[in-house]
């Protein structure tokens, strides 16, 4: 046995570990650590591949920056345990045997192909195949045109995730705005204005409520559907 | 080693990905199940890239990247949304389109 099989066996079965992992480990955090070790596993294939380019990005735009955005995002979601085998709908029973079926089609699909360097260990390697010089080449003479598009894609995902995931009016409860703005605290409460000498008390208005006691209020009652599980906190 | 061997894995990849978008519920892991299935389209590229010599298979597979990093960052700007607005982080409950 060769160095290169055992390596890709090595490979491939970590791979195939993390991919298991994604899908059966329970807690979102987890799931993503497994897939950043299926993805530095995919890289190690990739090399054996002689892509060393492709290696390269894989692992420091997909395993490095792209999975940095997910552990952000369960960290700020709050993840929470999911029951995995909750609920017996009829798509938990039928969806793996779905997978199964759609994995040894394709296995025979590409085995049983009458593609004959299927079998083999592929073309013969010239020097300097998928290095960066070759690749960056390629993109700015061959394949200008997606590459363009693909810069204007990211920009305007971009973009878009900015105007999804921005603050709106209306959509939300604004209660640090409210408590910020509209409401002043009441008097002799120690308020820089006062400190300045630009508010005097007036004796004849009723005394406000305390920020802490009526304020609060609407929040816990009027916002939200009643039915939501609260924050546990821990991921 | 030969090319179909990497086949096999990046089919077997692909087929656990498709396996998690339709058991999971949560958005985020179906997210990252539909990065495990474009993760198996670019092993399959690659090896292909490398059965016939040319390195057209490899740009392929570096543009589904930047696809994948699209998707993501569309994918979890929803999600933060449906979390700013306390619905359900699950696929299950959020039925409202659903005629």
């Amino acid at each position: 046995m060769s160095p290169s099989a055992i390596l890709f066996f090595i490979a491939a079965i970590c791979a195939l570990t993390g991919a298991v992992g994604v899908v059966a480990l329970r807690n979102p955090f987890y799931s993503v650590l497994a897939l950043v070790f299926h993805l530095a596993s995919l890289a190690a294939l990739f090399l054996l591949l002689r892509a060393e380019f492709v290696a390269a990005a894989q692992v420091i735009v997909y395993a490095g920056a792209v999975m940095v955005l997910y552990v952000f995002v369960v960290a700020y979601i709050g993840g929470g345990q999911e029951p995995l085998t909750a609920g017996g709908t009829p798509l938990k029973i039928v969806s793996p045997l779905f997978a199964i079926a759609l994995a040894a089609e394709l296995c025979i699909a590409m085995l049983g192909t009458a593609l004959k360097g299927v079998s083999g260990k592929g073309a013969h390697y010239v020097l300097g195949f998928g290095t960066p010089g070759h690749i960056g080449r390629l993109f700015l003479t061959t394949y200008l045109f997606p590459f363009e598009l693909a810069s204007i894609l990211l920009l305007v995902a971009a973009v878009g995730a900015v105007v999804l995931a921005r603050r709106r009016r209306g959509l939300e409860p604004e209660i640090e705005l409210e408590r910020r703005v509209h409401i002043p605290r009441p008097a002799f409460t120690g308020t820089m204005a006062e400190a300045a000498g630009t508010r005097h008390a007036e004796p004849g208005l009723p005394e406000l409520p305390t920020p802490g006691e009526a304020e609060r209020e609407p929040l816990e009652s009027g916002s939200g559907p009643p039915d939501r599980a609260p924050f546990q906190g821990g991921w | 080693m030969w090319i179909g061997g990497y086949l096999v894995v990046s089919a077997l990849v692909f087929c656990t990905g498709a396996a998690g978008v339709l058991i999971r519920r949560n958005p985020l892991v179906i997210l990252l199940c539909l990065e495990l299935m474009l993760n198996g389209a670019n092993l399959a590229l690659v090896a292909f890239a490398r059965m016939w010599g040319g390195e057209a298979g490899q740009v392929f597979a570096l543009i589904v990247m930047v696809v994948a990093a699209c998707e993501v960052v569309v994918g979890l700007g929803l999600i933060v949304a449906l979390y700013r607005r306390r619905l359900p982080v699950d696929v299950d409950e959020l039925r409202e389109l659903q005629g």
